[in-house]
């Protein structure tokens, strides 16, 4: 399915003991509680749990929107520095992310042109001619199967969902980062366009040789598309490894939970369990 | 901007309330044209004459006359002078004399000055007291003089021989048409109590009260957005210390504070400006208060997230990002903030700590002076509800235009 070698890959983005801490005294709340990760180069990554586990604290500390309170992050072998605007600038040329819910993802009162453009300025695209510049977005827009001639000039609002999530994925081809953090991006999205999407992630990850950190609730998801799989519990990694391995011989009991929760067309459904 | 220009004149809402401010911004602007001078001159000598057309009694003996003969003419003359007083009286002394009054109505004029003339007689005896009977013979006078001769003699003394000689005669059945008379003062709302143009009055302070108004919306609207957008957007320490501050001044009732500003400016300082800024310096916390809350809500949106990872500084996305997302808010707030301006201003004016009296009218100051010279007790509405009808539709005005920027500034809401 992809080109992923375990053994040959680079290691990209490695934590250790990363740690995110809500409030103080008795509100004190660990989101993420002493996470250690490897992440490498071309790698297709599921960071699966439930609801409140920590998944999105997480994902923000890795894009570097949130602080993290103890840990460390090295971002391509290096530390990562993200003390100032400009490094930050630098940084996220690396990293970018699609966000769960397409219908927030956008600025209402700016034109789909704008964040495309917008892509083209900050890899250093800004200064060609309008006609070139038409040209990369046409190619980026048609990557996903949209017609950029039918999108310009329209509000985010006009757009349906599945167009919304692909126009971001548009947005990814256009930056070519080294990292892809997805959020849960097929969970507001009906299955037809899910699949559609998944596929689309996978194809740009082929072209541009990229790591995608996919975050999902759905385990069974995480089994079709990943090469390495880390399940999360209550801000915890409870069980990492290739997705075969994980998930078809789970020894966390909290994965084996997460797989009797996915369900299944050819089998009764078993609720007690849940 | 100019798509956005069109989307706003194409809200039926916003064009409403636009025409009206407009109309008063006009009446602003083209009444003190049309009817120049000081809007606190006094050209009364009695307080609260009555919204009409006046002219001068004077001119009006020596212009030209046109007969006109009307019958009813001499029956509304009477009927008008004849008071309900009078007819009481006559009714008590037709009671007293024994004259059969059965079914006679007091509105008949005619009926009643008919009976009065065939029975009334000074000598007649009838028991009442010397001043009872000294009372109807006074009202028979008045009634005779009722019926006065056709014509009407203006006499005026000689300087020179110090005798009366007649200037001219005015018969009864003489009109005058108000056009031709030299002298003639239109007042569609009357005097006030100190004898000025009311609507002249009234035109002046509106422009005064919507410059207050305005200073202090926009006062307030700049600290509260700053306040609001720092507090909110940055968050940590600079959000407490503001919090801090935005709280201290919302526990202190403002209008108290106001008060006690206004009382310690003395009354050379107190300007309309000064006291604008007063009021935009104690109404800033309601705007800053909700600023804050709706940028804490925008700031971990995703949209907020993507331009912070679409490489934007934080000066563009407070502007790009946030300020679009609570324009609507803010101006909702202005809006507010000048109508309550305004407001906050006659309360001022109405104990006195207003803006220096009798320099500038404002709206808060003719009622001040209607209030304190009973024109509500007396009856001279003219005095003060054009003053209330003129804050309202200010107020409605500008709600109703913030209504309509609504769905212009926030595109789903459109229709």
């Amino acid at each position: 399915m992809s080109k992923f070698d375990p053994n040959t890959a680079k290691p990209c983005l490695t934590g250790r003991g990363v740690t995110k801490v809500f409030g103080m005294g008795d509100k004190k709340t660990v989101a993420v509680d002493h996470v250690d990760f490897n992440f490498r180069e071309g790698e297709f990554v599921s960071i699966v749990g439930e609801s409140g586990s920590g998944k999105t604290t997480l994902s923000k500390m890795l894009l570097g929107l949130i602080n993290v309170t103890e840990g460390e992050i090295d971002f391509m072998g290096q530390p990562r520095d993200i003390s100032s605007g400009k490094k930050r600038k630098e940084y996220w040329k690396g990293i970018q992310a699609i966000f769960q819910d397409p219908f927030a993802s956008y600025n209402t009162f700016y034109k789909i042109d704008a964040v495309l453009l917008d892509c083209l300025k900050m890899t250093g695209k800004g200064h060609l001619p309008m006609e070139k510049k038409v040209e990369l977005m046409t190619e980026a827009c048609s990557f996903v199967n949209l017609r950029f001639a039918e999108l310009t000039n329209k509000y985010p609002f006009e757009l349906s969902g599945g167009q919304r999530q692909r126009l971001m994925i548009a947005r990814i081809f256009l930056l070519r980062p080294k990292i892809l953090l997805a959020d849960e991006p097929t969970s507001m999205i009906d299955a037809c366009s899910r699949s559609t999407i998944l596929d689309m992630l996978q194809k740009l990850r082929e072209e541009i040789n990229m790591t995608i950190i996919f975050i999902t609730h759905d385990i069974g998801l995480a089994y079709y598309v990943s090469d390495t799989v880390y399940i999360m519990e209550h801000g915890k990694f409870v069980e990492y490894g290739p997705a075969e391995e994980c998930i078809l011989h789970p020894k966390a009991a909290y994965t084996q939970r997460l797989i009797n929760d996915v369900p299944k067309i050819y089998e009764e459904w078993d609720l007690s369990t849940v | 901007m100019k798509n956005t220009l069109r989307q706003i004149f194409h809200s039926p809402k916003f064009v409403g309330g636009f025409c009206i401010f407009v109309f008063i911004l006009a009446m602003m602007i083209i009444y003190p044209l049309i009817n120049p001078g000081d809007p606190l001159e006094r050209i009364g000598v009695e307080t609260f004459s009555k919204p009409g057309i006046y002219f001068s009694m004077y001119d009006a003996s020596t212009t030209k006359t046109s007969p006109f003969r009307l019958a009813d003419a001499d029956d509304k003359r009477v009927a008008s002078k004849l008071s309900m007083e009078d007819r009481v009286a006559m009714v008590e002394w037709f009671g007293l004399a024994e004259v059969d009054v059965e079914g006679v109505s007091m509105d008949d004029t005619e009926t009643l000055l008919k009976l009065w003339d065939e029975n009334y007689s000074a000598d007649k005896k009838i028991k009442m007291t010397q001043a009872k009977k000294k009372y109807f013979k006074r009202l028979n006078n008045s009634i005779q003089s009722l019926k006065a001769a056709d014509k009407m003699e203006v006499v005026s003394k000689n300087p020179e021989s110090g005798e009366n000689e007649t200037v001219t005669t005015i018969d009864k059945n003489a009109y005058v048409n108000v056009s031709d008379v030299t002298n003639t003062k239109i007042l569609p709302l009357g005097t006030d109590n100190f004898g000025r143009d009311v609507l002249k009055e009234l035109v002046s302070a509106t422009r005064t009260s919507i410059g207050i108004g305005l200073i202090a919306g926009i006062v307030a609207t700049l600290i509260g957005l700053t306040v609001g957008l720092l507090a909110g957007y940055v968050g940590g320490l600079v959000d407490d210390l503001l919090s801090l501050v935005t709280n201290l001044f919302t526990v202190i009732p403002s209008f108290i504070l106001l008060i006690l500003i206004s009382y310690s400016l003395s009354q050379d300082q107190r300007g309309p400006s000064t006291v604008a800024v007063v009021i935009g310096l104690t109404s800033w916390t309601w705007t800053a208060r909700s600023v804050r809350s709706q940028v804490i809500s925008l700031r971990n949106r995703d949209h907020v997230n993507l331009s912070k990872l679409s490489g934007h500084s934080l000066v563009r996305i407070i502007l790009t990002d946030i300020l679009p997302y609570i324009a609507s808010y803010v101006v909702m707030a202005f809006i507010l903030q000048v109508s309550s301006g305004i407001l906050a201003e006659s309360q001022l004016s109405l104990l006195g700590l207003g803006p220096k009296t009798t320099v500038t009218p404002t709206l808060g100051l003719m009622m001040n002076w209607a209030m304190l010279y009973s024109a509500h007790l007396n009856g001279s509405w003219w005095a003060y509800f054009p003053v209330i009808l003129t804050i309202t539709l200010i107020s409605f005005s500008l709600n109703l235009m913030n209504t309509g920027l609504d769905q212009v500034f926030n595109p789903e809401l459109r229709d």
